[in-house]
């Protein structure tokens, strides 16, 4: 005997039927519901007011802002020195030309279809960072020189960000796989190196790199200082990344590596072929989690003299010619960071998703 | 497990696969031992395979069997004696031991596919790598083999989207894709549901008709009778008893041998 198709009960479907199961479905619900809509509402109304109603958009000076709601003048009359920091007003096109680039490399990995995406993603680890190292110092091919001191604001922290996740992800990768070497000396290397980085605050290793590094330097060798924060930044981030790896490749079965010796490959495409594409994926969402945080970290460089979007921001909020206008900025850093880290997370579920093959082995 | 074993024996034809093993031998094992650690594992192992010949090695667990042709491809290592194949001495060194993996496919107990490339790249990743095959020919060849395991419609599929049964074959297809000159099996159908084990047997079966020198551990009889040249039987280590099938099960010669037997069989 067969029953003909039915639908669920009407109480079951639609938003009304949803509500009715999920928020009213018992009295003490029912008025949580309504208290926790109450909290929500009476502080969510306030606050759409501050960021967009009452708020300052137009204007020149700080006399324009009403006083009542948010001044986002203050933003977009200083925004020239949050991105761009000091860097001289007529070379900022090579900047951005670097911003295109990367929205150019990075922003089809959104997109699913994207034809050639791949390709994109490729250029954005190999020629944008070239491109970079010669469009943005300067000094080549008649470009007129920008000394790193002059740097900051977001182009800087994105900078410190991308030089330190591109290089941090393969050291760390050859650290991990180092510290599971069967030769004695190589995996000891790996391990002091990991357990030493690791164990210092980043505060620290960007101090002894900007005070201390110098000391210890033969005379005439010198580096700049933002090097010397970008080769502290990316071995401290390493360690963290190898020690994440490492974690991938301990998942991975031994029969993996037993069938892949069986077939004759030898150690690095054994690796290369088939244990790495396995425990990178596993690992994916550490190694994301690394990722935003050392995108965060990198406001500390704030400390040995360097301006990134923070310190762009805390110079200018102290600026007399504009008043309370602390939380703007700090709203503003805050948004700029999660716009950045957001896609990071976007992206990696993304490829967790694509890499998803079914049923582990 | 003793009862399916039996079912198993019942259901396989009883004629013996004709041989084509020559004299020569192709696999040398000479006074070989192993020890993990202070625990002596395999005690003085003696054993000329030639060119075409099936060997079937049975033993309760724990006898060594598994360990013993982990050791014919290096996967595990042997600490006294010599291990010869193909005039290729296994010692230290990577290369010789590449030469000797190269030549000697191996199927696991548990598949061990690669669960991140489809089956056809399962197939010809080690051709391509390894041997520097063109993709191409790679692939033809990888489909050619997939064919013969009767999955050729699954090859763009992966691993973990086939039956225990359906993995077992392209693990089967894999090491063939080598063009390897010997075949090791390290209990092909122990991970198998009941259900799938015969299509995996029909394959070996077929394979060991194409008169490829194959050494199988395995606890299907039936197996044994039908296709093997000679049965070894092994336990805490030792070789104790090597003989043709029929010899093997029907007339054992150590008391150790009729034991095994009489359990595994009745």
């Amino acid at each position: 005997m067969t029953h003909p198709t039915e639908l669920p009960p009407k109480s079951e479907l639609g938003v009304v039927g949803w509500a009715r199961k999920n928020l009213f479905s018992t009295w003490y619900n029912a008025l949580l519901t309504l208290v926790v809509s109450y909290l929500v509402i009476s502080s969510a109304i306030p606050l759409f007011k501050w960021l967009f109603l009452e708020a300052t958009f137009t204007g020149e000076t700080a006399s324009d802002c009403s006083g009542e709601g948010a001044c986002w003048l203050f933003i977009s009359q200083r925004l020239n020195f949050f991105i761009y920091g000091f860097y001289p007003d007529t070379l900022q096109w090579r900047i951005d030309i670097m911003f295109g680039l990367l929205a150019l490399a990075f922003v089809p990995q959104f997109i699913e279809r994207f034809p050639g995406r791949k390709w994109f993603g490729l250029f954005g680890v190999t020629g944008l960072p070239i491109i970079g190292y010669i469009l943005i110092p300067g000094g080549w091919f008649g470009l007129e020189e920008v000394p790193s001191n002059k740097w900051g604001g977001l182009m800087l922290t994105l900078i410190l960000a991308y030089v330190g996740i591109l290089a941090a992800l393969p050291i760390g990768t050859v650290l991990a796989l180092g510290r599971r070497s069967e030769m004695p000396i190589i995996r000891g290397i790996c391990v002091v190196f990991i357990e030493v980085w690791r164990a210092v605050p980043l505060i620290t290793v960007l101090f002894m790199a900007s005070v201390m590094l110098p000391l210890f330097l033969p005379e005439g060798v010198s580096f700049e200082k933002l090097m010397r924060a970008l080769i502290g930044i990316t071995l401290w981030q390493s360690a963290y990344m190898a020690e994440v790896v490492r974690g991938g490749l301990q998942a991975i079965p031994r029969g993996q590596y037993e069938a892949a010796s069986a077939l004759g490959l030898g150690y690095w495409r054994k690796m290369g072929l088939i244990v790495l594409p396995q425990a990178l994926t596993l690992v994916i969402p550490g190694i994301v989690n690394t990722f935003i945080s050392l995108f965060k970290d990198t406001t500390l460089v704030l400390i040995i003299g360097l301006f990134d979007i923070l310190g762009a921001v805390q110079s200018t909020v102290t600026d007399p010619a504009w008043q309370n206008v602390a939380i703007e900025g700090y709203v503003f850093v805050a948004f700029c960071f999660w716009i950045f880290c957001f896609g990071m997370s976007r992206y990696s579920q993304n490829l967790e998703r694509k890499l998803d093959t079914g049923h582990r082995t | 497990m003793t009862e399916m074993t039996n079912q198993k024996t019942a259901e396989q034809p009883k004629e013996p696969v004709q041989t084509t093993a020559t004299d020569k031998p192709f696999i040398r094992v000479e006074g070989m031992h192993k020890w993990y650690g202070k625990f002596h594992v395999l005690k003085d192992l003696n054993l000329n395979v030639g060119q075409g010949e099936r060997i079937v090695i049975c033993g309760p667990s724990g006898s060594g069997k598994s360990t013993f042709i982990r050791c014919i491809n290096r996967l595990e290592e042997h600490q006294k004696g010599k291990i010869i194949v193909d005039d290729v001495e296994l010692t230290d060194d990577l290369r010789q031991i590449d030469t000797v993996r190269r030549e000697v496919g191996m199927v696991f107990q548990h598949f061990n596919l690669f669960p991140h490339l489809t089956v056809l790249e399962n197939c010809c990743l080690a051709p391509i790598w390894v041997r520097k095959t063109p993709r191409r020919e790679a692939e033809a060849t990888a489909m050619e083999y997939l064919e013969r395991v009767r999955i050729p419609e699954q090859a763009l599929k992966f691993p973990g989207q086939l039956s225990g049964g359906q993995q077992q074959r392209v693990a089967i297809a894999r090491a063939l894709c080598m063009k390897p000159k010997v075949m090791l099996f390290d209990e092909p159908t122990s991970a198998l549901d009941p259900e799938m084990i015969k299509e995996v047997l029909d394959v070996m079966v077929e394979l060991a008709e194409s008169g490829m020198t194959m050494i199988c551990v395995t606890h299907e009889m039936g197996f044994a009778k039908t296709v093997a040249d000679r049965v070894i039987f092994m336990d805490a280590g030792e070789i104790v008893e090597v003989a043709p099938p029929h010899e093997f099960f029907d007339n054992p010669k150590e008391a150790r041998t009729q034991q095994f037997l009489q359990q595994i069989l009745h």
